[in-house]
């Protein structure tokens, strides 16, 4: 057997998981919560994670949904991440999200990976961080003090740390809706098709009058967390738009990356070269993409 | 006690209750404990795809689970795949076209397109490529296994073989 021992326990309700999170807290066990495993896994095979007990939340089916609040969508937190793919409530509401699913793994890998999983791991090369940053998604967190909001910005802390309690609980992702005519890009560069990304861009904006407005762009897998690039926000907003500029935009934002990680998939350079190239070819597709 | 633990699950229609140890994935507990060796095992942390079968009707890789977990699940291994010795139309159409050389990764591939074809039985290369994007084959450069999957699609559209893929009946 590949991982080291561990005790299971899957709790029937979210108050049971919280309690028992809070047994293995207080008797100083170290515990991890299993959803869809799809990150958890591997990390266990390979020994990397060696926690003493796993609280897998496959019993809680009360956290799969996906369902219209007003302007908002809420997704249960173990909604699959093909359910979202698949869903034509995502693909109308929000078209990024769904870009970005798109992008996550491969099929198999989005059958059984939870949704709310990729928010709580938090690597620094996946999607959903990135896109939650965009579209300024909200996060609902269940613990023993009771249930509590976070906004996406606030969420992740740095690589693979959140702000999420040990005996804490993501239950639900909210979010909300675009405003009318919001142009959007979701775009990547990976070596091989379902691999983390060396580096992607999300972006909105609208166009009034033929000038850019709201501009957000936001990079992933270049730091410690996905960031917002606020230098190349600035090259575009309020601007008429042209190519040369979101070549500008691209380039303030890449120059602006306080240290994008070197790693054996891409130096560095390369990573600031891709942002650079991503954060231009994302701003003409959201341009092309609003409704002005 | 709980590291080990009671399941019942059930694999090509037949149901097997077993203890099991917490840290035993979905793939070990389907070959050592069923003796169902026809799920092979790569990689064993969710790289390579040979040990994709379906959960529920839904393609998963069986080393990113654990046993345990599937607990009450309809699983689909490629043992599931043929009927009464007829082979399924996916699994004739990887020999008519050569969609392997070796074989390791092939039952993971033929698992995936037998999932690809119910849900769209005219696929393009690009919705291929996507679906089995998740495997990995160091023999055939995939070109052979494109036309595995192409042609097991017009197999089955043409009702040349009865398609076996459903994992409810048997």
């Amino acid at each position: 057997m590949k991982p080291a021992p561990f005790d299971y326990y899957a709790p029937d309700t979210l108050s049971d998981v919280v309690a028992l999170l809070q047994r293995l807290e207080n008797d100083d066990i170290d515990a991890k919560v299993l959803a869809g495993g799809q990150s958890l896994l591997p990390m266990l095979s390979l020994r990397v994670a060696r926690p003493e007990a796993l609280v897998d939340l496959r019993k809680l089916a009360d956290l799969n949904y996906i369902r219209e609040e007003g302007d908002t969508l809420a997704i249960g937190a173990m909604t699959t991440k093909s359910a979202v793919e698949d869903s034509p409530l995502v693909q109308r509401r929000q078209p990024l999200l769904h870009a970005a699913t798109r992008l996550v793994g491969h099929r198999q890998i989005r059958n059984r990976g939870s949704f709310g999983g990729s928010f709580t791991q938090a690597d620094p090369a996946s999607e959903y961080p990135a896109a939650a940053i965009a579209l300024d998604m909200e996060l609902k967190v269940v613990g023993p003090d009771g249930e509590r909001r976070v906004a996406a910005q606030d969420f992740f802390i740095t690589y693979m740390t959140t702000d999420l309690d040990t005996t804490e609980v993501l239950t639900e992702i909210r979010v909300p809706a675009l405003p009318a005519g919001t142009g959007w890009s979701f775009q990547e560069i990976a070596r091989r098709h379902g691999d983390f990304a060396m580096a992607g861009v999300a972006v909105t904006l609208r166009v009034e009058n033929g000038v850019c407005r709201a501009p957000r762009i936001v990079a992933f897998g270049v730091g410690a967390t996905a960031l917002r690039l606020p230098e190349a926000e600035q090259v575009v907003d309020g601007k008429a738009l042209d190519s040369a500029l979101f070549q500008e935009a691209g380039h303030a934002g890449a120059a602006a990356l306080e240290e994008p990680s070197s790693d054996v998939h891409a130096s560095a350079d390369y990573r600031r070269q891709l942002v650079a190239v991503l954060v231009a070819r994302g701003l003409a597709e959201a341009v092309a993409r609003s409704a002005a | 006690m709980t590291t080990r633990h009671q399941i019942s699950v059930t694999v090509n229609g037949v149901n097997y209750q077993r203890e099991v140890d917490a840290r035993l994935t979905l793939a070990d507990f389907v070959r050592h404990d069923l003796s169902l060796g026809g799920t092979h095992v790569g990689c064993e942390h969710g790289v390579c795809g040979a040990c994709t079968i379906l959960v529920n009707g839904a393609s998963m890789r069986s080393c990113l689970m654990l046993a345990v977990q599937a607990d009450g699940a309809e699983l689909t291994t490629v043992e599931g795949l043929s009927r009464n010795g007829e082979l399924h139309p996916v699994q004739q159409a990887f020999i008519d076209r050569h969609g392997l050389q070796c074989g390791f990764c092939t039952p993971g591939f033929l698992i995936s397109t037998a999932e690809l074809l119910q849900g769209n039985p005219n696929p393009s290369d690009d919705e291929i490529a996507d679906a089995l994007g998740g495997h990995l084959c160091r023999c055939t450069g995939y070109q052979s296994i494109l036309e595995s999957v192409q042609l097991a699609a017009q197999m089955m559209r043409e009702g040349t073989i009865v398609d076996a893929a459903s994992p409810a009946e048997a």
